[in-house]
């Protein structure tokens, strides 16, 4: 999809192809999975994850309203991404320096998409399909295809911070 | 005493829910962009943008305006000259159920400890108080768990006074930088106790107007200066935009008490009054 190493933190970019939706019922259930030796359902490698839990679609409408949620509840399985070779995760706020070290060490990047926003992101995704933990409802981890979706650089490959100045 | 039942309540609260799930009020409207206009940094102005289009796009697409739809919390007002034919906690949930599935919300409310979902967004969390006259009316917030999340909870000193207040606000939303999707609202009981200010902050973020009290007023333009200098910005990137209100609720306390309570609201405010 993109060249993370070459993403800067503060940089404004828009995906287009494939990432996938988890949150934090559907990162209980991949780590269980990998704790007992399993393989993920999903291949996540060079793929994104979202941290997002959309609304019920309509009939006919490939999505509901989907923006992020609170990345630092999913701090915790920061050190199951690098064997699921994700690109890096998208979602909203600042995250435990771990992730940012993660980020840094295993070349993946944080990006930012705009809070509360989620009707105007849903206009990016032209479909959806649930993947894997169907029984998980909103929680489930579907597979979408954006387009132009608008995403800020928050922690980039080289330990850049788009945070740092608050901190 | 007048008569009022079941489908009365469920179909107001029904369709209370779906309204303001999908159209931003023009108070919260006109926040965003007056913030739009003012604002000085350039990637603050292109969240606020964001912002200010997800809201018509809500409107024009049939979609919510934000995919947390919620828990959905309901203060009754219940006339004293009203015969309810009926249990209102079930009326109410029964409303909650009904907009959850009919105006194709998420559906986010789990059990504490197993964290199965209810499936129907039910239980709402729901305050009751007595008043005159023989009406019902209902304030209802269906409250997302972002910003619900980093609100906070102090047992301050009374020596503490303003200026310990002032400084557990700011500090709270300090910490919560980002994460609760500002430009924020801020809700602050002050007084009462534990579980009293708690109430207070949760029903001052139902206003839309600043405290008819002068000195509380006063106080709550000064914390919103405060907040507007942390720099913490939309989305918590930098800008001049951090609160777009706050508002206090104050109660008498003991007088060994001085209980502080914050409770945060992102930018989507999403929040109604229906009389029955």
């Amino acid at each position: 999809m993109i060249d993370v190493s070459e993403l800067k933190a503060g940089q404004t970019i828009y995906l287009t192809g494939t990432i996938y939706t988890a949150r934090d019922a559907a990162h209980g259930r991949l780590k269980a999975l990998l704790d007992a030796g399993e393989k993920s359902p999903v291949d996540f490698e060079g793929k994104f994850i979202y941290y997002a839990g959309p609304t019920p679609e309509r009939p006919g409408r490939p999505i509901g309203a989907i923006g992020p949620t609170t990345s630092s509840r999913m701090d915790s399985f920061i050190s199951y991404m690098p064997s699921l070779k994700v690109a890096g995760m998208i979602g909203k706020g600042d995250r435990s320096d771990k992730v940012i070290e993660a980020c840094k060490k295993y070349k993946m990047v944080y990006l930012l998409a705009t809070g509360g926003a989620g009707a105007l992101l849903a206009r990016c995704v032209k479909s959806s399909k649930v993947v894997a933990f169907d029984d998980l409802g909103c929680e489930a981890i579907r597979e979408l295809t954006v387009e132009n979706f608008p995403v800020i650089v928050a922690y980039d490959t080289l330990g850049g911070n788009i945070f740092q100045r608050t901190k | 005493m007048r008569e009022i039942g079941f489908k009365e309540i469920s179909d107001v609260v029904s369709a209370a829910i779906g309204e303001c799930c999908y159209h931003l009020g023009d108070y919260a409207k006109c926040n965003i962009k007056r913030a739009l206009e003012k604002e000085t940094n350039a990637l603050a102005k292109e969240v606020l943008r964001q912002i200010d289009d997800n809201a018509s796009a809500a409107e024009e697409d049939n979609t919510p305006i934000c995919q947390d739809t919620g828990i959905a919390v309901v203060f009754a007002e219940i006339g004293r000259d009203v015969h309810l034919s009926c249990d209102l906690y079930e009326a109410v949930n029964a409303g909650v159920k009904e907009a959850y599935d009919k105006f194709y919300l998420r559906k986010s409310v789990a059990d504490p400890l197993t964290r199965i979902n209810t499936k129907d967004n039910t239980p709402a969390v729901v305050h009751i108080t007595l008043n005159s006259g023989d009406k019902i009316r209902l304030k209802i917030a269906p409250k997302g768990a972002g910003s619900e999340n980093m609100s906070k909870v102090a047992m301050l000193n009374p020596s503490d006074g303003k200026e310990g207040i002032k400084k557990f606000v700011v500090d709270t939303v300090k910490v919560a930088g980002g994460r609760p999707c500002p430009p924020l609202y801020i809700g602050v009981g002050i007084g009462g106790d534990l579980e009293k200010c708690c109430i207070l902050a949760k029903e001052a973020l139902l206003r839309s107007d600043l405290s008819v009290d002068p000195a509380i007023r006063e106080l709550e333009r000064e914390i919103k200066e405060e907040l507007n200098k942390t720099n913490i910005g939309p989305m918590g990137l930098g800008g001049d935009t951090t609160c777009f209100d706050v508002f206090i609720n104050t109660f008498p306390c003991h007088i060994a008490s001085l209980p502080v309570a914050v409770n945060i609201q992102c930018h989507a405010n999403r929040h109604i009054e229906v009389e029955i």
